[in-house]
């Protein structure tokens, strides 16, 4: 079942994202005040909502699942990992993506901005999960190490959700969907930036199920070394 | 609760008043970043009274992780963990202890470190409520997060590297909110009580997760 869903949302992500870099690159019109610079907006939005939402949400709510008795399961805690993993390449992606906007209109590639700190903050964050969940230990210990740790970076997320609200800084407000559902985005430009979404959130799916996958086979593949080292010390004993 | 907080945190204390490894170690570490942070600018005492909330704030977090791993490397063995569920301390009390004992060592360092920017650093400060209490809420918001990360960084060998990349990115609301309050006490900016405000949320906020959470990390 999840191989089909893997197999199944591989090539879909795919066509998504094909079809939102031709839109976005050769349907789409320039803007009027940006001009080819707005194409960064089909990509960098999507990238960022997994990377803030997608993936520290999803971490977040496996962790307290995990850390739930009624719902404690090793599978929480692979998921948990998967996002977190995925979040931080499109955390990478989205902080590149940023910097390659932000040089031709702010004249600088990185600049101190409040949502550009908190996000660099949270890769580390992020980092500093994927370095607890290699310190050798019980999986239940290091599950439980880790789910503590996924539920308190995402404390981290309202932070950078806010901080364009809270502090005076470069970056823009909200492009798409803003408070009271108003649009500030129209047109082919809209449609493309929406369809962007849907690509990108298939294409965070597809990673975050592949990277379980290989999870599950690993320790699949861990727990059959186990049982065939023991098997094979029990038939040393069994006289032949 | 607060027994058992004020038990852990007798013990802490008492163990730390022994050994003298926070007078001894952590003391002189964060007196020696100072000095070699005036060696990075030169001698130049304009320059050094501008960076000086930066250093002072710094060489405090530099100083917690120090102080937070020796009080951690107490209830480092797997037996001495052991020996304290069996005693039936409530495992937010303990939090608690550890957490108090932290802060009192981290307000002596704040100290010894208000002094040497006043020395070192010709700083002059106007508004020392200000000061008093941005040091205050930041060591017990700088105490609880490192306690809940140094608990889920494992033992002692892995702790050392591994406690600076979870606990510094996450405390740095304290350095940008603590850096502003102190230029604030120096009378640079008026608006310190907003950064008095973040560190009190952040001290809340950390304190709050450290009760819920240290009693599901400790049942490992």
């Amino acid at each position: 079942m999840r191989h089909t869903l893997s197999k199944l949302l591989g090539p879909i992500s795919a066509v998504l994202v094909i079809l939102t870099i031709w839109l976005g690159l050769f349907v789409t019109p320039p803007d009027v005040d940006q001009g080819e610079l707005v194409r960064l907006v089909y990509i960098h939005p999507a990238l960022a909502v997994e990377a803030l939402y997608a993936s520290v949400g999803m971490a977040a709510l496996c962790s307290a699942l995990y850390l739930w008795p009624r719902t404690r399961s090793m599978r929480m805690d692979r998921l948990a990992a998967s996002a977190i993993e995925v979040g931080v390449v499109f955390n990478i992606l989205t902080l590149v993506t940023g910097s390659i906007w932000g040089r031709p209109t702010w004249g600088v590639w990185w600049t101190w901005d409040a949502r550009l700190t908190s996000t660099a903050l949270l890769l580390v964050l992020s980092l500093g999960y994927l370095a607890l969940r290699r310190v050798p230990a019980e999986p239940h210990v290091r599950a439980r190490r880790c789910a503590i740790a996924a539920i308190v970076a995402a404390v981290n997320v309202p932070i950078i959700h806010f901080s364009v609200v809270w502090w005076q800084t470069l970056h823009q407000g909200c492009t798409a969907i803003c408070p009271g559902l108003t649009y500030k985005i129209h047109g082919s430009m809209g449609w493309t930036l929406l369809l962007s979404f849907v690509a990108f959130t298939t294409c965070f799916a597809w990673m975050v199920v592949s990277r379980y996958r290989i999870d599950v086979l690993r320790d699949s593949g861990h727990d059959g070394a186990l049982d065939d080292a023991l098997e094979a010390r029990r038939s040393e004993g069994v006289p032949s | 609760m607060l027994r058992d907080a004020l038990l852990v945190a007798g013990r802490d204390l008492r163990i730390e008043a022994r050994s003298k490894v926070a007078l001894w170690q952590v003391v002189p570490f964060s007196v020696l970043a100072m000095i070699l942070f005036t060696f990075a600018l030169g001698p130049n005492p304009a320059a050094l009274t501008v960076s000086a909330p930066g250093f002072f704030w710094i060489a405090l977090l530099f100083a917690s992780i120090l102080a937070t791993q020796r009080s951690l490397s107490i209830e480092g063995s797997q037996a001495t963990r052991e020996s304290t569920r069996l005693l039936g301390l409530d495992p937010a009390g303990v939090f608690l202890g550890k957490v108090g004992a932290l802060v009192a060592e981290l307000v002596v360092i704040e100290t010894i470190l208000v002094g040497g920017t006043v020395l070192l650093y010709h700083v002059a400060f106007r508004n020392w409520l200000l000061l008093v209490a941005s040091c205050a809420l930041a060591a017990i918001g700088l105490a609880s997060a490192s306690v809940l990360y140094g608990s889920l960084a494992g033992g002692d060998r892995v702790r050392s590297t591994l406690l600076p990349i979870l606990v510094l990115p996450v405390v740095a609301p304290v350095l940008i909110a603590g850096s502003r309050a102190f230029v604030a006490a120096i009378g640079s900016s008026g608006d310190g009580g907003r950064w008095v405000a973040v560190l009190a949320v952040f001290a809340i906020v950390y304190s709050v997760l450290g009760i819920v959470l240290y009693g599901p990390m400790e049942e490992i």
